[in-house]
């Protein structure tokens, strides 16, 4: 019995060692906070965007929730718990409820149980601030914020997701650790842009009627504001808001810090570090594969994308996205258990061959 | 205005020598806090609470299915202690560790003080914790217990007793840094001009501990690799093992993150393998290693004991420590003390008996609602009775387990624990406290100037276990 081709020995360097445990879990911490950040925003925007149609009929109210729930793949739970999709059922549904494993509340708790597992590595003030994000989603329920206003209770959500990340850059050491936690924000953050936009896909794709009117504006606005996007899109268009260039901007800007473009880049450098740029690593299918992508992005057109079929293409990211973040997680983050009671055997006959 | 009300009433008091007579080393504190309104001191305390809450300063308690955390309750009046009365303190302390690690050392080598007939033999080898398969094992550096927690008590006369030992993995110590850090935030003005001496250098005492015990096999030239063994995010102790490891800056590790070959110990890294020299293991050697001890746990790491005997890798507490933390050994402590080092001990033992001696057995049966009878091998507060406030039944059934079993027990008279004015909700009133605090053994034996002093919340209770309705109160010493 030999221990796994991977586990060589290393050098005896205290210093930069990391237990592939902690290097995993500061790597969910990391995407479980961005993607409460995200939710939140999401949330937030749509809510808002509601207030611009006026009064709605059932019908629209599900239109609009409806994939939402859906683009996190949790239909089936919420339709376990609620009857219809409307604002108060999805919101609640999205914040607070445990039952979904991507509500704000499970996102949370998530990220701040890996910290926890790692509380000896991070700064007391990363700690602190995942904790007062959990304290306060955990004395927080969803009556209260109807009551008190939502959108004051999301800003506080994503201002603990900003401090965090503030935080982190002004007091974790730029180690392996450090890469990891970069590494999940960014996949994290490629993963969501691409489910924002297909949430809305629908809307995105020139209809017959009403392009243009003002209810697509909203729409297009709502979702560049999802993405914290809208000062960022006007800056750079200086234009009205349209919805080829929304979707242009958000996947292939190049220094947008949302940008699906943006984002693979910053992976790319992320490789880079993680492999320690080994030729022998860079080598792997996986990593080649997802160089291919970026390729693809730098040389394709919005108006492929259409021709392609934006749907076609946003899932095809995901799993580009997805493909990358499972072998650098396999790679370098994850260890097989070890197997427990084969070890107890292998032990105990190395000591009875002693005696 | 604070104090006006205070009654010291029938108890030794640690503030108060009588009525109105503030001993002078609580002098300086009285003082600073007369001049505190109750609301005042109510946000602060309130400001304390909040702070460990963020701080997640939290233990887990688990008869909730939420597994939900709480702080441990701190209260803001610290208790004093003073540099003559440390000295002694001290002193004591360090003599007791030295007896008992030489006693390590004889029982689990030549056994000299079994056949110069100083304990009986069968006291030994009945003891639960006793670990026959370290037989002549060679502990790095002649150390056995690297990190002792004793609990100590003051009886009516304020005389220091040892309760207990603990020499196997005390827990607390972080508290100790923690309460510390809170009350120097919460009331600055009451360190100005006091004189208390620093207790921020435990963890770095710690550490040279550890890097000191490394194995005699250990030839790197940088400092060995020290990690911390914990059950795991679950344990309730787990704040304390994630602090200290960051204080110490060594790396927190499960059992699943550590594989044995060779007789060595690596720990699974993103680099690979890397070999680890010293364990400061937060779990009880029945846990350690399921290929030599019990099989079903799943915290262990399968070959670390063959490891750790080969000599490639040193435990901090050594394996086989538990058998002087048992009550009935612990009896003979003051023996041992005469015995390896012919001097008398510092800091005397509670009156213990024995319910295995014929002659205190009928003793201890003839007055079990007078004292307090305790099982060799529990802690925490757990397996005990105290006779004066059982029940009949509770009595009962105590008798019943002491007849079947005399080797498990002892009795001791029930001690009435010193007080300490502590914060009730609006004013400060006595609480029963203990004190906690910490030697370590490495080079040379050194004791933190302070500890954990534990309070009994509630009134009139002597169980200061914070399970049980215990807080903790920052420990001064004072420099002279």
């Amino acid at each position: 019995m030999s221990p796994p081709a991977r586990e060589e020995y290393a050098r005896h360097e205290q210093a930069n060692v990391m237990l592939a445990r902690v290097a995993g879990s500061l790597y969910w911490m990391s995407r479980y906070l961005e993607r409460a950040e995200n939710q939140a925003r999401l949330i937030d925007v749509n809510l808002q965007l509601l207030l611009d149609f006026g009064d709605v009929s059932d019908e629209l109210l599900k239109a609009h929730w409806l994939p939402m729930v859906r683009s996190s793949g949790d239909e089936e739970q919420f339709f376990k718990l609620y009857e219809t999709a409307d604002s108060e059922s999805v919101t609640e549904f999205m914040t607070f409820r445990g039952e979904n494993p991507n509500s704000l509340m499970s996102c949370i708790s998530n990220a701040r149980e890996n910290a926890r597992q790692v509380r000896d590595q991070i700064s007391s003030e990363m700690w602190e601030v995942l904790n007062d994000a959990y304290l306060f989603i955990q004395g927080a329920n969803s009556k209260q914020i109807w009551h008190e206003g939502a959108s004051a209770f999301y800003d506080q959500i994503k201002r603990y997701s900003h401090l965090f990340q503030g935080i982190t850059v002004s007091t974790f050491s730029r180690n392996e650790g450090f890469e990891f936690i970069q590494f999940g924000k960014y996949m994290e953050r490629a993963d969501q842009i691409t489910r924002l936009l297909d949430i809305k896909y629908h809307i995105l794709l020139p209809s017959a009627s009403d392009v243009g009117g003002a209810v697509d504006t909203a729409q297009w606005h709502a979702v560049l504001r999802s993405a914290s996007a809208l000062e960022a899109y006007r800056r750079y268009y200086v234009a009205d808001v349209f919805y080829k260039k929304v979707v242009e901007f958000l996947i292939f800007d190049g220094s947008f810090p949302r940008s699906l473009k943006f984002c693979c880049q910053e992976m790319d450098h992320l490789i880079e570090l993680i492999t320690d740029s080994s030729p022998e690593a860079n080598k792997a299918p996986a990593i080649e594969r997802f160089r291919l992508f970026l390729e693809k992005l730098s040389n394709l057109t919005v108006d492929d994308i259409f021709t392609q079929g934006l749907h076609e293409f946003l899932d095809g990211s995901q799993v580009e996205v997805a493909n990358i973040g499972g072998h650098l997680y396999n790679t370098y983050m994850y260890f097989p258990p070890v197997d427990l009671q084969a070890e107890i055997r292998f032990h105990q006959q190395q000591e009875q061959q002693q005696q | 205005m604070l104090f006006d009300q205070y009654q010291p009433e029938d108890f030794f008091d640690e503030m108060f020598a009588s009525g109105t007579d503030v001993r002078p080393h609580y002098k300086a504190v009285g003082e600073a806090l007369n001049d505190v309104s109750a609301d005042e001191f109510r946000s602060r305390q309130t400001a304390v609470e909040t702070a460990f809450m963020r701080g997640g300063v939290t233990f887990t308690v688990y008869s909730d299915s939420q597994g939900t955390e709480r702080i441990f309750p701190f209260d803001c009046v610290p208790r004093v202690i003073s540099a003559e009365e440390w000295d002694v303190v001290e002193k004591g302390l360090i003599q007791r560790l030295t007896a008992l690690n030489l006693f390590l050392h004889d029982i689990y080598h030549e056994q000299k003080i079994i056949k110069d007939r100083v304990i009986p033999p069968q006291y030994l080898l009945s003891a639960k914790h006793f670990r026959r398969e370290f037989m002549n094992f060679e502990v790095p550096k002649n150390v056995y217990v690297h990190i002792c927690g004793s609990d100590l008590i003051r009886d009516r006369n304020g005389q220091y007793l040892v309760l207990e030992d603990n020499l196997r993995c005390p827990s607390g110590a972080s508290y100790m840094l923690e309460n510390r850090s809170a009350l120097k935030r919460t009331f600055p003005e009451l360190f100005q001009s006091a004189g208390v001496a620093p207790v921020d250098n435990y963890p770095t005492e710690l550490l040279k501990v550890l890097q000191y015990c490394a194995p005699a096999k250990f030839r790197g030239s940088d400092a060995p690799n020290a990690v911390l063994l914990t059950p795991g995010v679950y344990n309730s102790a787990y704040f304390e093992h994630a602090f200290l490891a960051r204080q110490m800056g060594i790396p927190i590790v499960e059992g699943r993150d550590l594989l044995v070959r060779d007789h060595k110990v690596f720990m699974r890294t993103t680099a690979g393998l890397v070999q680890v020299d010293v364990i400061y293991r937060r779990i009880d050697d029945d846990f350690l290693d399921p290929s030599v001890f019990r099989a079903d746990s799943l915290l262990g790491v399968p070959g670390l004991v063959n490891a750790y005997r080969s000599g490639n890798v040193s435990l901090a507490n050594s394996i086989g420590t538990g058998v002087a933390d048992d009550k009935v050994v612990y009896y003979f402590v003051p023996k041992m003390i005469k015995y390896y080092l012919g001097e008398d001990p510092i800091l005397p033992n509670v009156e213990t008996f024995l319910a295995s001696e014929p002659k205190d057995c009928s003793f201890i049966l003839a007055n079990l609602d007078k004292l307090v009878v305790k099982s060799a091998n529990e802690a925490g507060g757990y397996g005990m009775l105290m006779g004066p406030w059982a029940s009949k039944e509770e009595i009962e059934s105590f008798r019943k387990m002491i007849e079947d079993n005399p080797r498990n027990f002892i009795a001791q008279n029930p001690i009435s624990l010193s007080r300490h004015p502590t914060w009730c909700g609006d004013k400060f009133e006595g609480r029963h406290i203990d004190l906690r605090p910490y030697i370590l053994c490495g080079e040379k034996t050194v004791v933190t100037p302070g500890g954990l002093t534990r309070v009994a919340l509630r009134k009139g209770s002597l169980v200061v276990n914070s399970s049980q309705g215990g807080g903790s109160k920052d420990t001064w010493v004072l420099k002279d």
